[in-house]
C-alpha cells in the first residue's frame, strides 16, 4: 500500500511538472505579449528604449530556459510572478478571487451529487414504469444543455418572468441560488448517467438475487448491496469531472457577472496575460491531480479487492 | 385426509416479454416435491429449468410473467403473490443455492455480514448483535469452513470457489427452510470440490429434513443425488419418475437419447484404440514433451515462486488421442501454450513433428503453425464477432502462399461439409449460431490449413450434453478420415475415457501419472487419480428413497412463515 | 476446470434469461433514434443549402424590423438589427456543424493513433503516451482550449481545433483500453495461431473490434464539441460578429434578455436539440450487443 502510494504521488508530481512545462512553452511562444499590449499604447508615449527597460524589469528579455528555471523556482515557493495588466502579484489576485469560486464550485458539486443520487434512486425505485423512464431520460437532456444558455434561461424565467430572485449583483445566498443551479445541472448529468448504468449493471449480478432470496426487500438490496458496488465507477467519473466543474464555474461567473477565478481568467485571455493564465492552469492541474489522487486512494476503502492490488491511474 | 405435498407445481406456464411480444418458455410443467425429498430437474440450455426454479422463489426477471397454472407451497398457491409477501417467505420457507459462487457473494461485504444478513432480516426487533454473530459462526462451522471466526471477517475474494459455495449453503440453511432450490450448485466448481459440496448438501438435508429442488444439466449428478428426476426440454416435461427407475428404463425418446449422450452414464465401452504400441517408437511421435518447466516471471510480490509446470514429460504417438487431465491451476493451459509456441517455457523442450518449438522464431514459427492448431474452450470468445463465418474459415489461407479467391471459397465449403454445417451459414455472423455450431466453425477454421495435430482445450466443456456428444463423434470421425493427432485437454474424466487412447493426469503442474486410458481408469496408481475417478458423478447408483432417513416432521413445522 | 468467463459459460448453460429471444436489431428502429437521425439530416441540409429553407439573409438586417417578437412573418422573431432569428439559426448551422466535424476529426485521428500506439507498441511508448494524456486531462478542457486559442487567434476554425485538441485525451484513453481488451481475446490469439502476421491481425481483428466503441465516443464528442464551440463563441473567442454562430447569437441576445428573450432562447434550443440527437445516435452505436 505504501509502495502504491509513493508510486501514485510520484506520478502526480510528474504530471504537474509536465503541465507546468507545457503551459509555459505554450504561453511563451505567444505571438502577442502582455507588455506590448499595455505599454505600446501611444497615449503613454513610451519609446522603444523605455519599453525595453520595462521588459528587463519583468525579466522577459532573458533566455527562455533561464526564465523557465526561474519560473519553476518561484512557483514552488508560491510566487506566481506579476500580472502585467493589473500590476499586482498574480498570487495576490488569485487569493482575492479564489474564495467566491471555491464557494461556487463547492456548492455546485454538492448539489450535482445530490441531483445525481436522486435521479439514480428514482430511476430504480419509482413505482411506475413510465416515471422510471422519464427520470432515466433526464440526464441525457441535462448533458445537452449549454451551461451559459441554461444560466440565461434561468434568469429569464426566475428573475424576469416570475420575479422570484434578483437578476444580478444580489448579495449573499440569494445571489448564489441561480449560479449554483446553473453549474450543478450539467455536472450532475454524467454522474447520474454513470450511477444509473452502474446500478443497472450491478442489479443483474447473481449476488443481488442471492440477497433477494434471503428475503431482503428491493430497497434494502439497493441500498446495502447495489449502491456500494455502483459507487466506485461514479467516483472515478466524479474525479474526471473536476475539470468540467472549473470550466463551468468560469462560464457561470461570466453569465452572472460574479467575481472569481473565471473573471480573472477571461481578463487574462483578453490581455494575453501569460503569468495569470499559467498560474490558473497549473493551479487547476494541481486541483485535478489532488482530487483524483484522493479518488484513487478512496477506491480501496470501497472495494476490499483493491486493498492489496496495484492500481494504475486510468 | 391427505397431506398436500410440500411443493406442488401444477400446469405452470411462464412467458417473457420480448420487445412487446410475449414468448412462452415454460409450457404447462407439472411436478411435486414431498417434504424432505430431493427432486432433480434436468435439462439443457433453453429448457426452462432455471425459469421454473426462479418462479418458485418469486425471482423471475422483470420481463418474465406467470401466465397460468399454480405453484402451491403446503397447499397455498403462491404464484400470484406480490413481491412484498414473498419477502417474508424467501429465506424462511424457501432458500436458494446459486449457480456460480464466484459471483454470488457481494464482493464488498464480509462473509460474516452476508451470512448474518439473512438472520437480521427475519429476526425479531432488538435481537442482540452477539446472538447473530455466534449463530453465524455456528453456521460457518457447520458447513465445514475451518477457522469460522476468521472467515467471518474475510471478504469473498479471499476464499476459494468451494469455500464460497459453502458460505452460500450456510446462508441457505440458516433459517432451516422447508425447501432449498439448488440451481446448478456445482457446475462452476472443480470435480473433486463438486463432490464434496454435493455431499454437504446431502448431509444437511438429512439432518434438517429439508427438501431440495436440484436444477442441473448433468444427468449424472441427478442420477446420483436425487430421489426423483424430472427431465425437461423446451419448456415441457419429457419424463419424470423415481431416479433409479427412470435411469434404468427411460421411456421417452429424449430421455433415452440424453442418457446415451452423458459420458459418465454411458456403458463403459472402451474406445477402439488406434493402438499406440506402448510408447517407445520415437520416430512416430507427433508430439514429445520433455522435462517441460515453466515459472512465471515478473510480479514483484514477495514469496517463493513455485513453477506452474514442473518437469513435465509425455509423448503422443501420431494418429492417436492423448488426454491431459487436471483441475484448475494444474498447468494444463500453460502446457498447451508452450506446445503451440505462444509461450516460451523456462525449461525443457517440446518437439512437434521433430521440430523444437522453442527454437522457432519469426517466419519459421509462423510456418510451423500450419502443422498444429488450437480449438478453444469457449466458442463465444474464440470467433471474431464482426466477421462472417465464411471469411473466418478462409482467413488462415491468406497467411501463406496465395490462394485464388474461388479456390479459397471451394476449400471453405469442403471443410464446412466435413464438419457437417450447411453452406447457408457462410454469410452469417457468429452470434446467429448455437454453441455447438460455433464450435464446429472453430474446428473448421483449425482444419483448413491441413494441420497434423489438433489441440482441443476443453473444447466441449462449454456445450450441452447433446452438442457435446455430437462434437465428440465429429472429432472421432475426423481423426479416422484425416489421420489427425489430438491433444485433448479436459477436466472431465468421463469424456476423456470416451475419446482418448492415453492419459496424463496433472496436478499443480506435476505429472501424477500417465499411461493407456483403460489402465488408468481400472488401476489408478495415484490417490489423486482415484479421487478424480470417484468424483465422476453418476457412478454410484441413485439413492433409493427411504423416508426413515429423515427426522420427524416436527422440525418442518418449526420453520413457519407468514 | 477452467471457466474462462462465467458469464459466457452461463449463457450456454442456462440462457433461460431472454437473451436468445431478441430479434435482429434492424427489425425495429426505435422512434427516438429515427427522430435523432431526422434532426441531424435537417441540420445537415440547412448547412449545405441554407437558402432553400429561408427567404431572409443571415447577416443583413431589415429596416424598421428590430426586435420583433415571434410571429407569422418572422417565425422566431428578429434581433436588434432587424435580422430574422430563424434565418440566422439556419445560416449558423454550417459554422456549428463544420466546427464540430473539425473538432471530432482532430480528436479522433490524433487520439486514436496515440491510443493504438500506446496499446500495441510496448511498455515504453505506452508509459510516455499515457503520461502525456494525463497532462492533457489534468488541465481543464476549457482552459486548454483557451490557451490554444490565444496561441492560434480567435475564429471558428481555431476554436474547433482547440476543442479537438482538448478531446484527444479521451480518445487516446478509450482507444488504448479497447486495443488492450481486444488483444487478449481468444479470436486474436487464434488468428496468430493460424499463422497471421502482427500487421494482418491488427488490421483484420484488433482495429475493427476496437473501433466500434471509439466511433460511439466520436458521436458523443460531436455533441459535446457543439457545446464547447458555442461556449467559445459565447465568450467571444470563436466566431466574430456579424457571423450567425449559435453561441455568439446567444451572447448578443443576452443584452436584450429582459425585452427580447427570443434572441437568446431559440439559438439555445437549436443547440440542445442537435446535441440531444447526436447523443441518442451515440447511444445506439454503443448499445449494440456482442
Amino acid at each position: 500500500m505504501t509502495r502504491y502510494l509513493i508510486e501514485r504521488i510520484g506520478q502526480a508530481v510528474i504530471v504537474l511538472w509536465a503541465a507546468f512545462t507545457v503551459t509555459f512553452i505554450l504561453l511563451h511562444v505567444l505571438p502577442g505579449d502582455a507588455i506590448l499590449i499595455k505599454f505600446q499604447n501611444p497615449d503613454l508615449g513610451l519609446g522603444p528604449q523605455q519599453i525595453a527597460e520595462i521588459r528587463a524589469s519583468y525579466g522577459v528579455d532573458r533566455p527562455l530556459w533561464l526564465q523557465y528555471g526561474h519560473a519553476i523556482g518561484s512557483f514552488l515557493s508560491g510566487d506566481f510572478g506579476y500580472s502585467i495588466q493589473a500590476g499586482v502579484p498574480v498570487s495576490e489576485s488569485i487569493r482575492a478571487n479564489l474564495p467566491p469560486t471555491l464557494w461556487l464550485t463547492g456548492l455546485g458539486s454538492l448539489l450535482a451529487a445530490v441531483i445525481a443520487m436522486i435521479i439514480a434512486f428514482a430511476a430504480s425505485l419509482s413505482p411506475f414504469a413510465w416515471l422510471r423512464a422519464l427520470v432515466r431520460s433526464a440526464p441525457a437532456l441535462f448533458v445537452s444543455i449549454p451551461t451559459f444558455w441554461l444560466g440565461i434561461a434561468l434568469i429569464q424565467i426566475f428573475s424576469f418572468r416570475l420575479r422570484l430572485l434578483p437578476v444580478i449583483g444580489a448579495e449573499g445566498w440569494r445571489g448564489l441560488i441561480l449560479p449554483v443551479t446553473t453549474l450543478a445541472i450539467p455536472i450532475s448529468a454524467p454522474l447520474a448517467q454513470i450511477l444509473v448504468r452502474a446500478i443497472d449493471d450491478v442489479a443483474t449480478r447473481p449476488f443481488v438475487a442471492v440477497a433477494r432470496a434471503k428475503g431482503a426487500t428491493h430497497a434494502w438490496v439497493l441500498w446495502r448491496h447495489v449502491f456500494r458496488n455502483a459507487l466506485p465507477p461514479a467516483l472515478t467519473v466524479a474525479g474526471v469531472l473536476f475539470g468540467e466543474l472549473l470550466g463551468g464555474a468560469l462560464i457561470t461567473e461570466t453569465v452572472f457577472g460574479l467575481n472569481g477565478i473565471g473573471r480573472l481568467t477571461q481578463d487574462a485571455v483578453n490581455n494575453q496575460d501569460a503569468a495569470v493564465l499559467q498560474a490558473v492552469a497549473v493551479l487547476s492541474a494541481v486541483g485535478f491531480v489532488v482530487v483524483n489522487l484522493g479518488v484513487d486512494l478512496l477506491h480501496p476503502l470501497l472495494d476490499p479487492r483493491l486493498a492489496r492490488k496495484e492500481r494504475v491511474l486510468s | 385426509m391427505t397431506v398436500p405435498p410440500l411443493l406442488d407445481i401444477d400446469n405452470l406456464v411462464i412467458s417473457y416479454d420480448d420487445h412487446g411480444r410475449r414468448r412462452a418458455v415454460v409450457h404447462g410443467v407439472t411436478f411435486a416435491i414431498k417434504a424432505g425429498e430431493v427432486v432433480a430437474v434436468v435439462g439443457e440450455s433453453g429448457s426452462g429449468k432455471t425459469t421454473t426454479a426462479q418462479s418458485i422463489i418469486g425471482l423471475l426477471p422483470e420481463n418474465g410473467r406467470i401466465d397460468g397454472g399454480a405453484i402451491r407451497l403446503n397447499g397455498t398457491d403462491i404464484s400470484g403473490w406480490p413481491q412484498r409477501r414473498f419477502d417474508g417467505l424467501r429465506g424462511v420457507g424457501i432458500s436458494l443455492v446459486p449457480q456460480d459462487p464466484g459471483v454470488s457473494l457481494n464482493p464488498v461485504r464480509t462473509i460474516g455480514s452476508q451470512v448474518g444478513e439473512i438472520l437480521k432480516i427475519h429476526a425479531a426487533r432488538g435481537t442482540p448483535r452477539r446472538a447473530i454473530h455466534s449463530r453465524v459462526i455456528e453456521l460457518l462451522d457447520r458447513v465445514g469452513l475451518n477457522h469460522p471466526e476468521m472467515r467471518a471477517g474475510q471478504y469473498p475474494h479471499e476464499l476459494s470457489g468451494g469455500m464460497k459455495q459453502r458460505v452460500l449453503i450456510a446462508i441457505a440453511i440458516a433459517l432451516r427452510p422447508q425447501l432449498i432450490i439448488a440451481d446448478e450448485p456445482t457446475s462452476a466448481l472443480d470435480v473433486t470440490v463438486q463432490k464434496r459440496i454435493l455431499d454437504l448438501i446431502d448431509d444437511l438435508r438429512a439432518e434438517y429434513g429439508t427438501a431440495v429442488l436440484l436444477v442441473t444439466h448433468d444427468l449424472g449428478i441427478a442420477a446420483e443425488r436425487a430421489d426423483r428426476v424430472v427431465i425437461v426440454k423446451d419448456g415441457r416435461i419429457e419424463e419424470q419418475g423415481p431416479a433409479a427407475e427412470l435411469l434404468a428404463h427411460p421411456r421417452s425418446d429424449y430421455a433415452i437419447q440424453l442418457l446415451s449422450n452423458v459420458p459418465s452414464l454411458a456403458r463403459s465401452t472402451p474406445r477402439q484404440t488406434i493402438t499406440p504400441i506402448d510408447g517407445t517408437v520415437g520416430g512416430q511421435d507427433a508430439v514429445v514433451v520433455e522435462g517441460l518447466t515453466h515459472v512465471f516471471a515478473g510480479r514483484h510480490l514477495a514469496g517463493p515462486r513455485s513453477p506452474v509446470i514442473d518437469s513435465l514429460s509425455f509423448r503422443i504417438p501420431t494418429g492417436t488421442t492423448h488426454a491431459l487431465v487436471g483441475e484448475s491451476g494444474s498447468g494444463k493451459t500453460t502446457t498447451i501454450r508452450a506446445i503451440v509456441g505462444l509461450l516460451k517455457p523456462t525449461g525443457g523442450r517440446v518437439l512437434v513433428d521433430g521440430h523444437d518449438v522453442a527454437t522457432l522464431r519469426g517466419e519459421a514459427l509462423r510456418r510451423f503453425r500450419r502443422t498444429i492448431q488450437l480449438v478453444y474452450q469457449n466458442p463465444f470468445s474464440s470467433l471474431d464477432p464482426r466477421q462472417s463465418i465464411g471469411r473466418m474459415i478462409e482467413e488462415p489461407l491468406l497467411n501463406f502462399e496465395p490462394v485464388a479467391r474461388e479456390e479459397r471459397a471451394r476449400r471453405a465449403e469442403t471443410i464446412l461439409e466435413r464438419v457437417h454445417l450447411p453452406r447457408t451459414i457462410l454469410d452469417r455472423r457468429p452470434r446467429a449460431l448455437s454453441g455447438g455450431q460455433r464450435q464446429r466453425v472453430a474446428i473448421a477454421r483449425a482444419l483448413i490449413l491441413d494441420p497434423r495435430i489438433l489441440i482441443l482445450d476443453e473444447a466441449v466443456s462449454a456445450l450441452d450434453v447433446t452438442a457435446q456428444a455430437q462434437i465428440l463423434a465429429l472429432l472421432d470421425e475426423l481423426q479416422r478420415d484425416l489421420d489427425l493427432t489430438y491433444l485433448f485437454v479436459s477436466h472431465d474424466l468421463a469424456v476423456v475415457r470416451q475419446i482418448s487412447d492415453t492419459v496424463s493426469v496433472l496436478r499443480h503442474g506435476v505429472l501424477m501419472e500417465s499411461g493407456p486410458t483403460e489402465t488408468i481408469f481400472t488401476h489408478p496408481t495415484s490417490d489423486y487419480t482415484r479421487d478424480l475417478i470417484d468424483a465422476i458423478p453418476g457412478r454410484r447408483p441413485a439413492s433409493p428413497i427411504s423416508s426413515n432417513r429423515y427426522p420427524t416432521p416436527q422440525i418442518l413445522q418449526e420453520a413457519s412463515f407468514s | 476446470m477452467t471457466v474462462a468467463d462465467p458469464i459466457e459459460t452461463r449463457r450456454d448453460l442456462s440462457p433461460d434469461r431472454p437473451a436468445w429471444l431478441r430479434l435482429p436489431r434492424f427489425a425495429r428502429i426505435p422512434t427516438s433514434l429515427a427522430l435523432a437521425w431526422l434532426i441531424i439530416a435537417i441540420a445537415a441540409a440547412w448547412s449545405l443549402a441554407p437558402d432553400l429553407f429561408t427567404a431572409y439573409s443571415g447577416t443583413a438586417g431589415l429596416a424598421l424590423q428590430h426586435r420583433l417578437p415571434p410571429g407569422g412573418v418572422h417565425w422566431l422573431g428578429t434581433d436588434e438589427l432587424g435580422r430574422d432569428v430563424l434565418a440566422r439559426i439556419i445560416f449558423g448551422s454550417v459554422h456549428t456543424l463544420s466546427g464540430a466535424f473539425v473538432a471530432v476529426g482532430v480528436g479522433l485521428v490524433a487520439g486514436t493513433l496515440l491510443g493504438l500506439i500506446a496499446g500495441s507498441a510496448g511498455r515504453l511508448a505506452d508509459d510516455i503516451i499515457m503520461r502525456m494524456v494525463d497532462v492533457l486531462l489534468a488541465v481543464p478542457a476549457l482552459l486548454l482550449s483557451l490557451s490554444i486559442i490565444i496561441l492560434l487567434g480567435f475564429g471558428t476554425i481555431n476554436a474547433a481545433i482547440a476543442v479537438g485538441v482538448s478531446s484527444v485525451a479521451s480518445f487516446a484513453r478509450l482507444a488504448r483500453s479497447e486495443v488492450a481488451r481486444v488483444r487478449t481475446a481468444d479470436y486474436v490469439e487464434a488468428a496468430f495461431g493460424s499463422g497471421g502476421s502482427v500487421l494482418a491481425v491488427l488490421w483484420r481483428h484488433v482495429l475493427p473490434n476496437a473501433l466500434t466503441p471509439v466511433m460511439a465516443l466520436a458521436a458523443l464528442q460531436f455533441g459535446s464539441a457543439i457545446l464547447s464551440i458555442s461556449t467559445l463563441g459565447f465568450l467571444g473567442y470563436g466566431a466574430q460578429p456579424p457571423m450567425p454562430e449559435w453561441g455568439l447569437m446567444i451572447a448578443e441576445g443576452r443584452r436584450y434578455i429582459a425585452t427580447a428573450w427570443w434572441m437568446s432562447i431559440f439559438p439555445g434550443v437549436a443547440v440542445v436539440i442537435v446535441v440531444l440527437a447526436t447523443n441518442r445516435i451515440s447511444l445506439s452505436l454503443r448499445g449494440r450487443p456482442d
